[in-house]
């Protein structure tokens, strides 16, 4: 074990702003980045469900 | 080679539209003492950074409409009909460009050595990098213009596609100034520059070709 | 870490709802492995991996940095390769993996670059080093940037795809120039001598703390750079019957 306690652990020796503002950005980049993808594909199946029956009027619907 | 006659005739009727790139040039490393301060050693130390960075933003600037005019009355189209003609119209496309807007370029470079108070071998180097330099930038612009033809954020587009692509050239040009500057040659950075128009002139024509085929389909 | 992507062949490539269906399956399982590397990961490089001698506590950030880093390259290349397999062969799902791997491949790009800032700050003063692998990581997300907002611009997608896919590829054959150029300006401007990737010789626990966070981070990328592919392809096929079968199914299956 590298840490004596867990204020020792967030002091990461005087440099814990550094490591958890790495941390913490890289997390909230990689949770909000598939939350949006996830978020487009689901508004991309309810806007298939929206568009009429037909192929015809689909691709109407898309060049408006 | 009539692509090239002319766009050459083309300018030559444009005058003052074939000036402004060298004119924008001019201004843009201007701003620079105003900016950074009148300190000659300073703007001695700057000056190659500056000129080559303007030179490429005058550069960029000038070759958004490169296509435009040719698809806009349909001449691009009847240029590209034959397969082998499109990489012939790129490379002459490329060339006129150069003609009218590289070369003033490097005409006006002791303007700019005036203003700068570079050094004679400075100088020197700075204007036989910018005559290899000047045909990668007008080459790789072309390409540019052929990929965001027709596209409303073309300018802005252009740049930002093609200066990553720039940026070597850039690095070996003003690179061999500073060289000299403090002693060295600078033939390590022209040989460098010259094979990069070599290889620049070797592929960006044909990727241009296939740009503009892309483009018009 | 180089391996092939084995389960997906050119048949996959070729329909899009049987790569829908098997991407649909594969995604948790990224997921799954993602999170799992990354908790060994972060185990061993927090409480395994000894202090450093030299820098103390704040190496630690190498373990998102690196991966990050090494992610962001190793996507532009991918993307510049399915691009033109898609433009070669005239297959929409390579062009659409293609352009769903590239905001991916920018986030990396901004991580190594935000991560190495924040590396950089205590351990050499400033915030911002013009070193070589910096300043290329740096011209990297302008590619990615280019690539993103040209095809972006056009709104015709096969001329958006082929466009992009000429951009990548003359990118990708721009890469080593470019690195060599920055290297070798790099050394000239003799400033800033030290470069934050000169780390000294490591700890093996350090070493496969940072193997183990790659392989999560690429485990991570193709779960995220899947589901936007599947979101793609719902938004062009939005036409087709299997899709409306799906939408409405989904539909009929909400409360």
């Amino acid at each position: 074990m590298n840490w004596n306690s867990a204020s020792e652990f967030f002091d990461m020796g005087g440099h814990g702003f550094f490591v958890w503002g790495s941390y913490a950005v890289c997390l909230a980049v990689m949770t909000l980045e598939p939350l949006l993808a996830a978020q487009r594909r689901r508004r991309a199946l309810q806007q298939a469900a929206q568009t009429p029956h037909g192929a015809a009027a689909a691709r109407d619907e898309e060049d408006a | 080679m009539s692509i090239l006659a002319r766009d050459l005739k083309l300018a030559a009727r444009r005058r003052i539209e074939s000036l402004l790139p060298v004119v924008f040039f001019l201004v843009a490393v201007s701003l620079f003492p105003l900016g950074v301060g009148p300190e000659p050693q300073t703007l001695r130390q700057i000056a190659p950074g500056i000129v080559w960075v303007c030179a490429l933003l005058a550069t960029m600037l000038s070759v958004n409409t490169l296509y435009s005019g040719d698809l806009a009355d349909g001449s691009l189209e009847q240029m590209l009909r034959a397969p082998a003609s499109a990489v012939a119209v790129a490379l002459a496309k490329a060339a006129a460009h150069w003609l009218v807007a590289g070369l003033p370029l490097i005409v006006a470079a002791p303007v700019i050595g005036l203003l700068f108070d570079m050094s004679g071998p400075a100088l020197t180097t700075l204007v036989v990098g910018l005559l290899l330099g000047t045909p990668i930038l007008s080459l790789l612009g072309g390409l540019g213009a052929a990929l965001t033809l027709g596209l409303r954020s073309g300018g802005m587009l252009l740049i930002l596609i093609v200066l990553p692509l720039a940026t070597p050239a850039l690095i070996f040009g003003a690179g061999a100034v500073d060289a000299v500057e403090s002693g060295l040659s600078a033939s390590g950075h022209h040989s460098l520059l010259a094979a990069l128009l070599i290889a620049t002139l070797a592929g960006t024509p044909v990727a241009t070709a296939a740009a503009l085929r892309i483009s018009t389909e | 870490m180089t391996q092939p992507r084995t389960p997906l062949t050119f048949f996959t490539f070729s329909s899009p709802p049987r790569f829908y269906a098997i991407t649909g399956v594969l995604v948790p399982v990224f997921w799954a492995l993602a999170v799992g590397l990354t908790a060994v990961g972060l185990w061993m490089g927090f409480f395994v991996a000894p202090t450093d001698a030299t820098q103390g506590e704040v190496y630690r950030i190498i373990f998102i940095h690196v991966p990050a880093a090494w992610m962001s390259m190793l996507l532009y290349v991918v993307m510049a390769f399915w691009a033109a397999i898609g433009w070669a062969f005239n297959a929409r799902l390579a062009s659409m993996v293609a352009r769903s791997i590239a905001p991916t491949g920018a986030l990396f790009t901004f991580l190594a670059l935000w991560t190495g800032a924040l590396w950089g700050k205590p351990t050499w003063g400033t915030w911002w080093v013009w070193d070589a692998r910096l300043t290329s990581e740096l011209i990297l997300l302008f590619l990615y940037l280019g690539y993103i907002a040209l095809t972006e611009a056009i709104d015709d997608p096969r001329r958006a795809d082929q466009a992009g896919a000429l951009l990548a590829v003359v990118g990708s054959v721009n890469v080593p120039i470019i690195y060599f150029s920055v290297k070798w300006w790099n050394t000239l401007h003799q400033g800033a001598s030290v470069s934050l990737t000169a780390a000294p010789k490591m700890a093996t626990t350090m070493l496969t703390a940072m193997l183990i966070m790659s392989l999560a981070f690429w485990a991570y990328a193709f779960a995220v750079v899947f589901t936007r592919t599947r979101a793609m392809v719902l938004e062009r096929e939005q036409s087709a019957t299997w899709v409306q079968d799906l939408a409405r199914r989904q539909q009929g299956a909400l409360p």
